[in-house]
């Protein structure tokens, strides 16, 4: 990634418009923005309030693709700090966007033309709305008259995409269109996060105005609780203290919320274990004597039991999703549940809380935190997890005559990578040997699609990953042969911004996760599973301008892993792995999370 | 050759007896824990904004409630407007709906109306005309006012509450029913309660305390 200055900093004068007017209006002073101090030049134009808008956010990067529509404000992107990344595809812009904000903690911005570019673009939106990332997508839109008419590229984007945003707006007015990017902006990150939208049709963005957007502040009518209700944190901080079975679930809104610290405090404190969801993965160090790890439909057995047999659970920032719970008759079935959410839709809408606890995660947890006097008297609860550990440890064998073992292949990148290496996965087997086999420690490390679960999101969130992420950190995409396909030609913008990610295709030449439950629950018969046409994977990278590695047996890891890694810019192992592997434990959909099979025939 | 990990099988693992109901609630083999479903009326005010209801009843069919009735219109404020909907849902589901159209950010309160709360909905009826006298007397009973009549048929409009309507069309069906339209519930709470004023996120919903104690209120049907 090319050094970049860092961005001008408005200053508090820009918003006046006094102040505005009477900067210099020579259309040639280009030199000005040198200097940090300089009032920016004022807006003319909706798109230039745009970009302006986003500016005063402090927007570094932006990614997208061009279009009719979305001109007006390529246009004026032209003559801004913000750095564009083009993708070869918008659904790449989208994935990206998100990734950025899930790695950096500040909305990703994504950009498109209207209709075709507009509706890539869902797929990662939707994908951002499940997993509350925050994000905001900039989408062109026809000019106003045409609005309605089906004119060429028309779609009805606040439709189409009003189910899967935190919220979107149809911009009508050139003063007012940066306002609402503002407010849009400010909205995709507070609170519980989201994807926010905002549709721009042609005439607004090229309209005239002078107009400079408000900051960055969410509309009145939207209103988040910080701290919980006193009166229940007291009840709950009893019922921990009382607790002989405690446990704590972290989900990903611990990581949104900035409460790692807080969580891994309490629990080491009054030494409860703690499970995670797989997007709370990260939230708590995976190698801590307390960790035990994810739960879930491919958790580990261990964190199944745990959830299981607790009578008190401690469930942060969590919508309790069914590949979590399993069956809800059986889920955590003696456990009394203090549910800390800052979404009050989140209580009790799949498992009832019995405590239910609105605030911001952090602060919660602190309050928690004060209120607990003892710590529970647990000592045989814990022995039990650690027994549990050892009992249902993830071991596998790999034998050096058969096929590369998938896990191997995890963890050899795991050891070669510092902890702080930012991991994204496509969706499948691959996915759950990246959660099962590598050891998180560190918040914002694991960038999944855990809501939506999109194959083809791993590469185009490793641009994203990789543009946030601090320069030390590692980008590893571990990856499937059919979700590498599906976004693939993102390596083009890889290889064009020399990002040094290193994608590992676990090449099984199946949509191994189709096939493992067409040979569970369909009698083995693998329709429109078995994909044994794909490319050589190494090559097409090279084809691409990236570097291709290969490996066919254990032999080659070494190598091929060090080697990747060590190479500056995009690289791509091609890693041929038992075709039959297949991800254990596993719980199947709407099972009891107890009674999770190790094997095939538990099933 | 063994493959795949190591672990007691399922059936050697203890389960606990536990076990919660499809509401996620716990079994307390003491409290029966099921909600029936009961009819309410919610009121939303909105930002008088275009999409806005587009956005309401979309949260409505995606998350599978079930509306009775919705109705719209505007408010003393230019820039506001308000949504009515009838629901019948068990307690939980009641709860979410006020919960997550407090979550879009267009919506400035939503409340669930108290039993005593003024509801009315109209209804236009189009009845065949051939007895006069007779569809007179029936119109008077319930203080159906004539709109429209011709030599065959006669149309009426009725307003009240849910019953009375219902009531009044099925005496009308002994003419023959022509056409009927009826628009949905609208809502006011009675005297200086304020039907829809603004309230915060609030912590604790009335159902999410009801689920912590288990008392569920059985609200009357209607007026
Ligand atoms: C866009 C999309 N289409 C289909 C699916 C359904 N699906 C889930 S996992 C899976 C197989 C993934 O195969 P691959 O990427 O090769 O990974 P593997 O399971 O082999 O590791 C499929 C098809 C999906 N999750 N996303």
């Amino acid at each position: 990634m090319s050094e970049r200055a860092a961005s001008v900093t408005p200053t508090e004068e820009q918003h006046d418009d006094q102040t505005t007017t009477d900067a210099d209006e020579s259309g040639d002073d280009g030199a000005a923005s040198s200097d940090a101090e300089t009032t920016p030049t004022p807006v003319t134009t909706g798109a230039e309030s745009v970009i302006r808008a986003l500016e005063n956010a402090g927007v570094e990067y932006a990614f997208g693709v061009q279009g009719g529509a979305i001109m007006p404000v390529y246009d004026a992107l032209y003559d801004s700090d913000i750095y564009h990344i083009t993708m070869a595809h918008e659904q790449g812009a989208s994935h990206a966007a998100d990734a950025y904000g899930i790695v950096s903690g500040e909305p990703g911005v994504c950009l498109a033309t209207s209709g075709p570019g507009a509706t890539n673009l869902v797929t990662g939106i939707a994908d951002a709305d499940m997993d509350s990332d925050p994000m905001i997508a900039l989408t062109g839109q026809v000019p106003t008259e045409f609005v309605g008419n089906d004119a060429f590229q028309e779609t009805d984007t606040i439709g189409v995409t009003t189910p899967v945003t935190k919220d979107n707006t149809f911009s009508t007015d050139p003063d007012r269109v940066g306002t609402d990017v503002s407010e849009a902006f400010a909205l995709a990150g507070e609170g519980r996060p989201g994807p926010t939208l905002v549709d721009l049709p042609k005439d607004v963005t090229n309209g005239e105005t002078d107009r400079e957007p408000d900051g960055p502040r969410v509309p009145d009518t939207y209103e988040v609780q910080e701290r919980a209700d006193a009166e229940i944190v007291a009840a709950a901080a009893e019922r921990v203290e009382n607790a002989a079975r405690p446990i704590m679930l972290l989900g990903g809104g611990v990581i949104k919320g900035e409460a790692s610290e807080a969580c891994r405090a309490f629990a080491t404190e009054h030494e409860i274990p703690v499970v995670t969801t797989m997007p709370g993965i990260g939230s708590f160090p995976e190698d801590h004597e307390l960790a035990m790890e994810m739960a879930g439909m491919h958790g580990t057995g261990f964190a199944n039991m745990a959830v299981t047999h607790c009578d008190t659970m401690i469930a942060v920032g969590t919508r309790f999703d069914d590949r979590l719970t399993g069956g809800i008759e059986t889920f955590a079935p003696d456990a009394e549940i203090i549910h800390v959410d800052i979404d009050p839709a989140e209580i009790s809408k799949n498992i009832h809380a019995d405590y239910p606890l609105v605030g911001d995660a952090a602060t919660v947890v602190d309050q928690l935190g004060e209120a607990v006097d003892a710590s529970p008297e647990a000592k045989k609860w814990r022995a039990q997890c650690q027994q549990w550990k050892s009992d249902y440890s993830m071991a596998y064998d790999a034998p050096e005559d058969e096929p590369v073992r998938p896990e191997f292949i995890v963890e050899a990148l795991d050891e070669a990578t510092s902890d702080r290496a930012v991991v994204t996965t496509g969706v499948g087997q691959h996915q759950m040997w990246a959660c099962q086999y590598w050891t998180y420690t560190e918040p914002r490390t694991w960038v999944s699609s855990h809501g939506l679960g999109t194959m083809g999101y791993g590469l185009p969130a490793a641009i994203g990953a990789r543009v946030a992420a601090a320069d030390d950190q590692e980008v590893v995409c571990i990856d499937g042969d059919g979700s590498f396909l599906m976004t693939l030609q993102g390596l083009s913008v890889a290889v064009r911004e020399n990002l040094d990610i290193t994608v590992v295709v676990l090449n099984n030449e199946y949509i191994g996760m189709v096939r493992q439950w067409q040979d569970a629950f369909f009698e083995g018969r693998h329709s429109a599973s078995d994909y044994g046409w794909m490319p050589e994977f190494d090559k097409l990278a090279e084809a691409f301008g990236a570097q291709g590695f290969r490996i066919d047996d254990y032999d080659d890891v070494a190598d091929a892993v060090t080697e990747a890694l060590a190479y500056d810019g995009p690289s791509v192992i091609d890693a041929h792995i038992d075709p039959q592997a297949n991800v254990y434990p596993m719980v199947p959909s709407g099972g009891d999370n107890g009674q999770f099979a190790l094997t095939e025939d538990q099933l | 050759m063994k493959r795949g990990l190591e672990g007691p099988p399922p059936e050697e693992r203890p389960t606990p007896a536990g076990r919660r109901n499809k509401q996620g609630i716990r079994i307390d083999p003491e409290i029966e824990a099921t909600h029936d479903p009961r009819r309410t009326v919610i009121s939303v005010l909105v930002e008088h904004e275009p999409g806005v209801l587009a956005e309401a009843s979309g949260l409505f069919s995606r998350r599978q409630f079930n509306i009775e009735s919705l109705t719209v219109g505007p408010t003393t404020a230019d820039d506001r407007a308000r949504i009515t909907l009838v629901v019948e849902e068990p307690d939980p589901g009641i709860d979410q709906i006020k919960k997550q159209l407090r979550k879009l950010v267009p919506v400035i309160s939503v409340r669930e109306l108290a039993s005593d709360a003024m509801r009315r909905e109209l209804a236009l009826v189009k009845v065949d005309a051939e007895r006069p006298d007779q569809v007179a007397a029936v119109a008077d009973m319930y203080d159906a006012k004539t709109v429209d009549s011709s030599p065959e048929t006669a149309t009426f409009e009725i307003t009240g509450a849910r019953q009375k309507i219902d009531a009044a069309i099925e005496t009308f069906g002994q003419f023959g029913i022509r056409e009927i339209s009826r628009t949905g519930t609208t809502a006011l709470a009675r005297g200086t309660d304020e039907t829809a004023g603004r309230d915060p996120a609030t912590a604790v919903s009335s159902a999410d305390a009801a689920n912590q104690s288990h008392e569920y209120t059985q609200t009357p049907t209607d007026d």
